[in-house]
């Protein structure tokens, strides 16, 4: 359907909106505007769902103009939006939803501020890639992973792969980039035309040992991965990143990212086949990974009173696999804050699916509003741990160990909306 | 999965056999492997715990084995890997122990239905059938009232079982079958009550996992393997604090504590 780059793009002529359109844009403005002014909020959701009101279309009369491409995933999805609007931003001018707001009102939100022909690259909730494909006739889709998160709100990740599957036969774009080495991806991703397949050694499997295509049993070896009843199987790569090179079109790149762990190199090499399938040149989209340096407050090191800490963000089981790696080295004090509200699923057992004990000696203090379930799961782990009411009080407990490093800052390690709320406590994002 | 301590192989260890995490390990379950083989730890009793990935033959000589939540496509295969191996049904006639929590308790009974809503077979250790009822999901905080395991050797209690419960279906128990006790706060079974005993096969809702969160319940199955006598008390203060505030937010119909407008429209 979108095999051919879209004509008025390609002239870098915009269609100007329908009456109707404008008219739902400015209303959203406004009510985005009265809402930061009330201080609710950055009110980009509000606005957009305003202007959906008005034109339920808008989102299709936004994206006419200009090329889409799509980011979704489990985990990795606003850091890999993030990283690929740096790399593609080095050759065109762009227009993101990077903040997280990553449904349709958020996106109409984002877009309805931009010219009408920068590229929009979209982060897109794993729930919403249906709609926002039909409505945007996206040319290129990034597909990074499917893993359980949410389970009291969400569909079984199975039932997300195949409505990915379905988006992708009904309306399927240029490009797909996906995830090889992550079964649910591969089996959606197999019902595009054109996919480049991505190869970065995913460590966290536990999804995905039913075969999504058979309900058979998928085995994993060192090698890759194939389905014991049918013929699903690692699909050969394009892309791979192997000890920390990324080897993509006969090149390889093994410069330094600002962001650090593995996961990141992970989410990198997705975004230099994205940049590379739209045809950015690589050197110069690799120049433009650089150029990130925290995402949406991740990875910050911000300033708590007098005392320096470090804002990490994991989620899920999957999630807290990447980010152990960068907690496993030291032996300073941390602080872990699990909350369990609507947006971060109301149930925490997957707690005990993280494997916790990678902390080895580290004292740990416990917080957020499930700092007991934390505490229980730290007391069966054999980990030194104590609970505290909030984020004050654990880096007083923090500053009092004697394991303290007054020159280095303290790890925050949260989910969602702990993270959001201590993200607001250290001046929200910049 | 959570690592567990290297056990050495010793006959006089205590086998705890974890049937299909890789299929049957969804919603946190896998932290009642970790649980038990900790309160024996503690107590100075050699564990050693087993993980049989699917695919992999069921040992028939451990002493308990712990069956976890799924979601329906591999509830299906574990069930057809099950019955094919055989080597539960022989450790539950040699008297082995048995937990099962939701999808691994449907499937252990004589029906459950599957993706489809078609009832399909299942291994039949279980006195009960699961049947599929119009109704939203039960997804949330599930309280029960005193419970209590009937045992050679008198009455267990288990005090309020608490947890978080997400399934569909209904649970019928059958005329051989016992329930854990009677819902407080919840859906669990789907009558009022909630979990379901044959012999020494526990079945039920719980998550949370449920051993993390129910310690009583840990003992009382280890009790059935090492004696009651040797259930020495613990020091079991991080659980009575999680315990104290689940119950009170299961009372409470807490399900989002302390949302605040700002988390609605920051994530619609």
């Amino acid at each position: 359907m979108t095999a051919a780059p879209n004509p008025a793009s390609a002239t870098g002529r915009a269609k100007s909106l329908r009456p109707r359109a404008r008219l739902a844009v400015a209303a959203g403005r406004f009510v985005a505007w009265t809402s930061r002014v009330v201080q609710f909020g950055t009110g980009s959701v509000i606005g957009g769902r305003v202007s959906l009101l008005i034109d339920r279309n808008l989102l299709s009369e936004l994206t006419a103009s200009r090329d889409v491409v799509i980011v979704s995933a489990t985990n990795g999805k606003t850091t890999t939006t993030k990283l690929l609007s740096s790399a593609l931003g080095t050759s065109r001018p762009i227009v993101s939803n990077w903040l997280g707001a990553n449904m349709t009102p958020g996106i109409v939100a984002a877009l309805a501020t931009a010219n009408a022909t920068d590229t929009a690259v979209l982060e897109v909730d794993e729930r919403w890639v249906d709609s926002v494909l039909r409505a945007t006739n996206a040319n290129t889709v990034v597909l990074l992973n499917l893993s359980r998160d949410q389970l009291d709100r969400t569909q079984e990740v199975r039932k997300l792969a195949e409505q990915w599957r379905i988006a992708l036969k009904t309306t399927p774009p240029r490009t797909v980039v996906a995830n090889a080495d992550d079964p649910l991806v591969t089996w959606a991703a197999l019902a595009a035309p054109n996919v480049v397949w991505v190869g970065t050694g995913q460590e966290w499997t536990a999804d995905a040992a039913g075969c999504p295509a058979c309900s058979g049993r998928i085995d994993f070896t060192d090698a890759g991965w194939a389905c014991t009843a049918c013929d699903l199987r690692r699909p050969s790569v394009d892309v791979a990143l192997t000890n920390g090179v990324i080897a993509i079109n006969g090149k390889t790149m093994t410069g330094e990212l600002a962001l650090p762990g593995r996961v990141n190199r992970v989410n990198a090499a997705f975004a230099l086949a994205a940049a590379s399938a739209m045809g950015t040149d690589l050197d110069q989209a690799f120049d433009g990974l650089d150029d990130v340096r925290e995402i949406a407050g991740r990875y910050r090191v911000a300033q708590f009173g007098d005392t320096r800490i470090r804002l990490l963000l994991a989620k899920n089981p999957a999630g807290w696999h990447e980010a152990l790696e960068l907690l496993e080295g030291p032996s300073t004090p941390l602080i872990i804050a699990i909350n369990a509200r609507i947006a971060d699923g109301h149930d925490p057992s997957w707690l005990w699916d993280v494997a916790y004990e990678r902390i080895g000696q580290r004292f740990v203090v416990a917080i957020g509003e499930r700092r007991h379930d934390l505490a229980v799961r730290f007391r069966y782990g054999n980990i030194n741990h104590i609970v505290a009411d909030d984020l004050e009080s654990a880096i007083e407990l923090v500053r009092q160990s004697p394991s303290y490093d007054p020159t280095l800052p303290i790890d925050v390690a949260s989910n969602y909306t702990a993270f959001q709320d201590h993200l607001e406590h250290v001046g929200g994002v910049l | 999965m959570t690592s567990l301590p290297a056990t050495r192989l010793n006959d006089s260890a205590v086998r705890i056999v974890s049937l299909y995490p890789d299929l049957l390990g969804t919603y946190g379950d896998g932290g009642n492997a970790l649980v038990l083989s900790r309160r024996l730890e503690w107590r100075g009793i050699a564990v050693e715990h087993i993980t049989v990935d699917a695919g992999e033959p069921v040992p028939d000589s451990a002493d308990l084995y712990l069956v976890g939540g799924g979601e329906d496509g591999p509830q299906v295969q574990a069930t057809r890997e099950l019955e094919q191996s055989q080597g539960l049904h022989r450790a539950v006639d040699n008297g082995a122990v048995v937990l099962a929590i939701c999808a691994g308790m449907q499937i252990l009974g004589h029906r459950f239905p599957d993706a489809n809503g078609t009832s399909r077979p299942g291994l039949g250790l279980l006195d009960c059938e699961t049947i599929r009822v119009e109704r939203p999901r039960a997804v949330g905080e599930l309280l029960t009232t005193s419970a209590q395991l009937t045992t050679p050797e008198g009455i267990i209690e288990l005090g309020q079982l608490t947890g978080f419960e997400n399934h569909a279906g209904r649970t019928i128990p059958g005329s051989r079958s016992q329930t854990l006790a009677a819902v407080e706060v919840g859906e669990g079974n789907g009558d009022e009550t909630e979990g379901i005993i044959t012999g020494k096969i526990v079945g039920t809702y719980l998550h949370g996992p449920a051993l993390a969160r129910n310690p009583l319940l840990a003992d009382a199955l280890l009790g059935w393997i090492v004696g009651t006598s040797a259930m020495t008390p613990l020091d079991d203060t991080d659980v009575d604090s999680l315990r104290t505030e689940r119950i009170q937010a299961a009372r409470d119909h807490e399900l989002a504590p302390r949302r605040s407008w700002r988390d609605i429209l920051r994530r619609s």
